[in-house]
């Protein structure tokens, strides 16, 4: 057994879990944050896509002994109170989601591609750089336009949240 | 159209949930004393089962219990069945084997369920399920439909001889045979359907609970049609009678098909949890799902379309060979039968037209209704052979297909259908508008330069949805009616919740079918709840697929809607002492026409249930329910146009255009109707360039059973999509509506073929296009 210690979403949490538990299966069992999804076991699909020390990590590809010590963001903890962060208010308004399995991945992976990309994004970058995630609702049409509308809110606004629709 | 209303863009209610990452799916789910299950699976895809020793996994930590088919059976759980009944054509019933939930005697496919574990967590569960040593006799397996029907092939099923199910017609084989004897130029293809694995994202799982108090089941589980499961759990399954059990279908991460059957695993979950006396959860990982979600399409067909000398067809005669795997999954036997050979006339006067189909047991995952289920394998069949018979006489592919529309409605084709209404012409003018189609050869010319081959294709698909009328279907085989139900309840403050037999899984019915309602009575949007998936909330339904909610599922809402509508007018008439007659609904009030007399809508609804002062002889309360069975299937039909270039060092394929111009009558919501045509045309494309399922043909091993190896679509292999609508529409529903769900997917492959094929100019090439084939299908074309 492994003792585990992390902030999650701000909060201070620790655990005793199974050496072998994954960082995806300490956020959903042990700290009840189901909105982080498990796709594919083979670090594919990208529906386990959290933040950790501000870079975009597959949560399904981690022990959660790894992460300890770290901090961690899931998409519970992107939006500020009631206000959506950017790009989850561009995925509500331009329609970039439907059954919502990979929403989470989808939009902690965009939130990361965009802060990389302070200089803007464009269509073809947003494509290559969404490699690592896998939609089968949408075919990336709508996605691909909220992440470039999102990019673009948080070049004008660095950031600020949108209030929520 | 008002701000909410039909035909408005509304952004999605449903979504708030979803980017909050407070959506709740059936894994999301946890119930006090909850435990988790593996399945012991066949390593093998055909083998006999000599003996099964549990006492190692027995003795595994956490372990609570280890079940096999042989306790399941003594129990009378019953086997998993087919419920569509095709008759060969010599008037035999199909031939359907029996598929036990958890095989007792003989495995039939990599990945058949043998037994259950059910241990503390998922990972000592896995752990056990390893432990459980089965001991296997190894069968020789067949995977591939045509070697299955040879003589001396492996034989799956006592009860289907030389393996196959049925043997089946439709359409006049000696007008066709005629036909393609007296004419003019003959297309003859063979033609092969690849099989894919549909590959939702959220993978399967069922959480079983028996509740000893009640004597009750509750089954959460990834469901497009909750209330058939229990259905068929019930009556066929003897899980438990229907009042004893409820069936829970939460959000659901996408279903596409595969999640319209009832698979041994709730069945197994239901049962393990009464006999181990906790709840019992499982869920799917991918590879699982690869090995035992149902697979879709395989199959092979050869077709021979015949034209008179004016280029008219004159008749078109398939021969199809349909892969359904090792077990008839629950709908399998209509999708090659009803729902492919019935559509094979296309947009096209076609007089004769003749169809075979033989479906045969193989040692691969069951097949069954897979976006578009029957009617892409139908486009592909008649949109490759329509396109190739272009280019053999010497026409445009897009003339020719015009020179053969059907102009006229109502159109009774010789298989069966009769279509309602349509317009293919707009559709394809406006797909050729906005591919601008005439200045391709210029693109090509200049693609040519830069060292690419370019290559535009079409596709001018008709699919049909809102599979009906029940009494049609019944007639056709169907053990269920194809109907649907709702329920509108009024609240006192004038709030309202629809409860509906349709399961959203990604459509977004939680706002369409609120702006249905929205516009009837101008109640905002945030005042009306959409209830469903839930069978003790929402008495009875048939579910989501085969894009019928909105022409069925909504017709029902629509009906219930004219209900509510009537008395809510004769509460207001009473009490503005008007005339029933001259009551109008506008702006979320209750007006008597032409004056300033009104009662807003919350006071009506506060009336009907205080009931101080209703009509004479009225009973209190508003809240009205309707069953609607739809009259005719519809007919949604549209043109798709690709354009791609071809690297003739690499094989390597861009799309470089994509064009939608679907008719998919009236529309609701826009936004969401383009969605889903990006999403079909996403997995058409997928099937087109990349996706195919593979089995060994000696082992019978599933190669492609995780990400890694079977290619999903991904952002950069797409290109954003035109997409556009005409609406046509649809006179056998009262709201006008066709359905777009998998138009998408039916239409796009052939498209896509077409284009590569006029790319490198050769006609050989079989989906998926990989950079491989394509270039050794270009090396081949250069030879000549």
């Amino acid at each position: 057994m492994s003792e585990v210690s992390m902030v999650v979403n701000g909060r201070r949490v620790s655990g005793t879990v199974e050496d072998r538990t994954l960082l995806v299966h300490f956020l959903r069992e042990n700290q009840g944050l189901t909105g982080t999804h498990v796709g594919c076991d083979t670090s594919q699909c990208g529906a386990c896509v959290v933040h950790m020390d501000g870079k975009a990590v597959k949560s399904c590809s981690m022990l959660a002994a790894q992460a300890s010590g770290s901090e961690i963001v899931t998409i519970e903890g992107l939006a500020n109170g009631a206000d959506l962060h950017p790009v989850q208010a561009a995925f509500k308004e331009h329609h970039g989601l439907q059954c919502g399995f990979c929403t989470p991945g989808m939009i902690m992976a965009a939130v990361d591609m965009i802060n990389r990309h302070p200089g803007g994004l464009d269509e073809k970058t947003v494509r290559a750089e969404l490699e690592g995630n896998i939609c089968r609702c949408t075919g990336y049409h709508n996605i691909v336009k909220a992440i470039l509308a999102a990019s673009q809110t948080m070049a004008k606004g660095k950031g600020k949240t949108k209030k929520a629709a | 159209m008002g701000m909410e209303g039909i035909g408005a863009r509304v952004a999605r209610k449903e979504d708030k949930r979803f980017i909050t990452g407070a959506g709740r799916y059936v894994d999301d789910m946890v119930v006090p004393g909850m435990k988790h299950a593996a399945f012991v699976r066949s390593p093998y895809a055909h083998a006999d089962i000599r003996k099964i020793d549990i006492k190692a996994a027995e003795k595994m930590p956490g372990v609570i219990a280890v079940l096999t088919g042989k306790e399941l059976k003594a129990d009378g759980i019953g086997n998993l069945i087919c419920g569509w009944m095709i008759h060969s054509k010599d008037g035999s019933p199909m031939n359907m084997g029996a598929w036990s939930p958890l095989a007792v005697d003989r495995v039939r496919y990599v990945g058949d369920a043998v037994a259950i574990v059910v241990a503390e967590t998922k990972g000592q569960a896995r752990d056990a399920a390893e432990a459980v040593a089965v001991s296997y006799k190894e069968k020789k397996a067949v995977t591939d439909a045509v070697a299955a029907l040879k003589s001396g092939a492996p034989q799956l099923h006592p009860e289907a001889a030389g393996n196959l199910i049925y043997d089946w017609e439709i359409g006049d084989s000696a007008a066709a045979d005629k036909a393609i004897k007296a004419a003019a130029h003959v297309t003859t293809m063979h033609i092969v359907n690849n099989r894919l694995v549909p590959n939702a994202m959220e993978p399967r799982a069922a959480l079983g609970h028996y509740d000893k108090a009640e004597d009750h089941y509750t089954c959460w589980t990834t469901s497009q049609n909750p209330h058939v499961a229990r259905l068929v759990m019930s009556a066929f399954y003897n899980v438990a009678p229907e009042n004893k059990l409820r069936v829970i279908a939460p959000d659901v991460g996408g279903g596409f098909g595969s999640k319209i059957y009832i698979y041994p695993e709730e069945i197994v979950c239901l049962w393990a949890s009464k006999k181990s006396g906790v709840p019992v959860k499982w869920v799917a990982d991918r590879t699982e799902s690869f090995m035992t979600d149902a697979h879709g399409r395989d199959h092979v067909t050869e077709v021979k379309l015949a034209l008179d000398k004016d280029h008219k067809i004159t008749a078109l005669k398939v021969d199809t060979i349909a892969n359904f795997g090792a077990y008839m999954s629950l709908f399998s036997s209509a999708v090659p039968t009803y729902l492919y050979a019935t559509l094979l006339s296309g947009q096209y006067v076609i007089p004769a037209i003749h169809c075979n189909v033989k479906a045969v047991y193989t040692n691969t995952a069951p097949v069954d209704a897979y976006r578009g289920a029957g009617r892409p394998e139908a486009t592909y069949v008649l949109e490759r052979v329509v396109e190739t018979a272009a280019r053999e006489v010497g026409v445009s592919p897009a003339e020719l297909r015009r020179k053969n529309f059907i102009r006229s409605f109502p159109y009774q084709t010789p298989v069966i259908m009769n279509y309602d209404a349509g317009d293919y012409e707009t559709s394809l003018n406006a797909a050729m508008k906005a591919a601008d189609y005439a200045g391709f050869e210029k693109r090509r010319e200049k693609a040519k330069k830069a060292g690419k081959l370019r290559g535009i294709g079409m596709s001018c698909y008709i699919e049909a949805c809102g599979i009906a009328p029940s009494a049609a279907v019944g007639s056709l085989g169907a053990g269920v009616g194809l109907w649907e139900s709702a329920e509108v309840r009024v609240n006192a403050v004038g709030t309202i919740e629809v409860l509906t037999g349709s399961h959203s899984h990604g459509q977004g019915h939680e706002t369409t079918f609120a702006q249905l309602v929205s516009q009837r009575f101008g109640v905002p949007l945030d005042q009306v709840s959409i209830v469903h998936g839930d069978t003790d909330k929402v008495q009875m339904g048939m579910g989501t697929y085969g894009s019928r909610s909105g022409a069925v599922g909504m017709s029902a809402i629509h009906k219930a809607l004219d209900k509510v509508e009537t008395k809510a007018k004769k509460i207001a008439a009473h009490l503005l002492e008007a005339d029933e007659g001259d009551i109008v609904i506008e702006n979320g009030e209750l007006k008597v026409a032409g004056t300033d007399k009104a009662v807003p809508w919350f006071q009506m609804a506060l009336s009907a249930y205080t009931a101080h002062n209703l009509p004479e002889g009225m009973e209190p309360g508003l809240k009205e329910g309707a069953f609607y069975d739809p009259s005719n299937f519809t007919f949604p039909a549209g043109c798709y146009i690709c354009e791609v270039e071809v690297d003739p060092d690499t094989g390597q394929t861009e799309i470089v255009q994509f064009v939608a111009a679907d008719d998919f009558g009236n529309i609701i919501n826009p936004m969401i109707v383009e969605g889903q045509v990006h999403g079909g045309i996403a997995q058409g494309v997928g099937q087109a360039l990349l996706e195919g399922c593979v089995y060994d043909a000696g082992s019978g091993q599933l190669v492609t059973a995780s990400y890694m190896d079977y290619t999903m679509p991904r952002a950069s292999d797409l290109p954003s999509f035109k997409v556009s609508t005409s609406n046509t529409p649809c006179p056998s529903n009262p709201l006008g509506i066709k359905g777009c769900g998998e138009a998408g997917a039916i239409g796009s492959p052939p498209a896509v073929i077409n284009a590569i094929t006029d790319a490198i100019q050769n006609n050989d090439l079989a989906m998926p296009a990989t950079p491989q084939k394509v270039w050794a299908a270009l090396k081949a074309a250069t030879r000549h």
